[in-house]
C-alpha cells in the first residue's frame, strides 16, 4: 500500500495504462469464449443434421 | 476516513485489476456452487452433451459471481467495518461502487440469457429467479431487517443442484426439491455457528443476526432444532432412490457428529470453549454438505460406470 502512495507520476499512468490494457485483454477473451460457446452449443443442437443436406 | 481517501485516492488513480474484478465473484462461494450444481445435473437422470453440461456448470458459476458482485455493491457500508469483509475489493477502493454494479448486472444477464438459450429456460429462469432471490430478497429486503435472514436468504444458496438438474431434465422433481432443501436446512446452523463468534461485527454494523436480536443462548437453540431438522432430511436422498447405501451410512454417522456439535454447542455458554465450539461446528458443518454432496456424486459416477462397462461388456 505504502509503495502505491510512493508512486510517481510517471509509474501510476503506466501502471494504469497495464490495468487498462489487462482489462481489456479479459474482455475480450471472455466474449471470444461466448462466440466459441453459442457456436459450440449450435453444432450440438443441430447434431448430425448439419451435415444432412443435399449436395 | 481522510487516510482511507487518500489510499483510496491513490488506489483509484491507476485503475482495477482483472484480479480484483474476479474477487468480486467471490470464487469460493462460486466453487461450492459449481460443486452443488454439478451433483444435481450427475443425479438427474437423462442425458445432457458434455458441451451442454460444460456450458451450463460455466453459466451458473458466472451466474454465482455476478450474485457476488451485485452482493458486495450492495453491503459496500457495511462492508468496511467488518472484520471478515473489509478486506474486499471495494471497502479497500480498488473497485469502485458502480464498476461494481455494471459488472455484476452484466454477468447476471450474460448468464441467464446464456443458460436459457443454450440449454433450457427452466434452468435459466432458475438461476434467473435464484440471482434476483439473493440481490433483492436477501441483500436488499431481508439481510438488515429480520433475524431471519439467513434462513429465508439460504434459499439462494441451495437453488444450485436444482438448476444443475434443470438442466439435464428441463424439470422439477421431489429429488431436486430434497436437494434444495438439504441445502436450506443447512445453511441456518451453518451461519449462525459462524455468528455466534462474529457477533460482535453484525452488531456493530446494525445487522441483525439472530445472536444481536435474540441473544447467544437462543442463537444455540435454534442451531439445535435446526440440525434435528436437518439430519433426518440429509438422509432422506436414501429412501426415494437419489442415494445409495454408502450415501445412507455417510449420513446417518456425519448427521450424528454434526448432532453432537450442535449439542455441545448449546452446552458451552462460557468463554473461549464457547467459541471454540462453534467454530468446530461452523468447519464441520462444511465439511458436513461437501461430503454428503461428494458421496452422492460417487455413488451416480460409479452407476454410470458401471451401466457403461455392462454395455461394453
Amino acid at each position: 500500500m505504502g509503495a502505491t502512495e510512493q508512486m510517481s507520476e510517471e509509474q501510476a499512468e503506466a501502471e494504469r495504462q497495464k490495468r487498462q490494457r489487462l482489462r481489456s485483454i479479459a474482455i475480450a477473451v471472455g466474449l471470444g469464449v461466448l462466440v466459441v460457446l453459442f457456436y459450440a452449443a449450435t453444432i450440438v443442437h443441430l447434431g448430425g443434421n448439419a451435415l444432412n443436406r443435399p449436395f | 476516513m481522510g487516510a482511507e481517501t487518500q489510499v483510496d485516492g491513490a488506489m483509484l488513480s491507476t485503475g482495477p485489476g482483472v484480479e480484483d474484478f474476479v474477487a468480486l465473484m467471490k470464487p469460493r462461494v462460486m466453487s461450492l456452487v459449481v460443486f452443488t450444481a454439478l451433483v444435481g445435473m450427475v443425479a438427474a437422470p437423462g442425458h445432457l452433451h458434455p458441451v451442454l453440461a460444460f456450458i451450463a456448470l460455466l453459466a451458473i458459476a458466472v451466474g454465482a459471481g455476478a450474485s457476488g458482485a451485485l452482493n458486495m455493491w450492495y453491503d459496500a457500508d457495511i462492508d468496511r467495518h467488518m472484520a471478515r469483509t473489509a478486506a474486499r475489493p471495494i471497502p479497500r477502493g480498488l473497485v469502485t461502487e458502480n464498476e461494481a454494479l455494471t459488472f455484476g448486472a452484466v454477468l447476471a444477464v450474460t448468464s441467464v440469457l446464456t443458460l436459457g438459450v443454450l440449454v433450457n429456460w427452466v434452468a435459466g429462469g432458475l438461476l434467473a429467479l435464484t440471482i434476483g432471490f439473493y440481490m433483492f430478497v436477501y441483500t436488499m429486503w431481508l439481510k438488515r431487517r429480520t433475524p431471519q435472514n439467513i434462513v429465508i436468504g439460504g434459499a439462494a444458496g441451495a437453488f444450485p443442484p436444482m438448476i444443475g438438474w434443470a438442466a439435464v431434465t428441463g424439470g422439477v422433481s421431489l429429488e431436486s426439491i430434497v436437494l434444495f432443501l438439504i441445502i436450506f436446512m443447512w445453511t441456518p446452523p451453518h451461519f449462525w455457528a459462524l455468528a455466534l463468534y462474529r457477533c460482535r461485527d453484525y452488531e456493530r454494523v446494525g445487522v441483525p443476526m439472530l445472536p444481536v436480536v435474540a441473544g447467544l443462548q437462543e442463537t444455540r437453540r435454534q442451531i439445535v432444532i435446526y440440525s434435528l431438522l436437518l439430519v433426518p432430511l440429509a438422509m432422506t436422498p436414501s429412501f426415494i432412490g437419489l442415494g445409495g447405501i454408502a450415501y445412507a451410512v455417510t449420513s446417518a454417522v456425519l448427521g450424528a457428529i454434526f448432532l453432537w456439535l450442535a449439542f455441545k454447542v448449546y452446552r458451552t455458554c462460557e468463554g473461549r470453549a464457547a467459541d471454540k465450539a462453534a467454530k468446530r461446528l461452523f468447519g464441520f458443518s462444511i465439511f458436513y454438505l461437501f461430503a454428503l454432496f461428494a458421496v452422492l456424486l460417487g455413488e451416480r459416477l460409479a452407476d454410470r460406470l458401471t451401466g457403461l462397462a455392462g454395455v461394453v461388456g
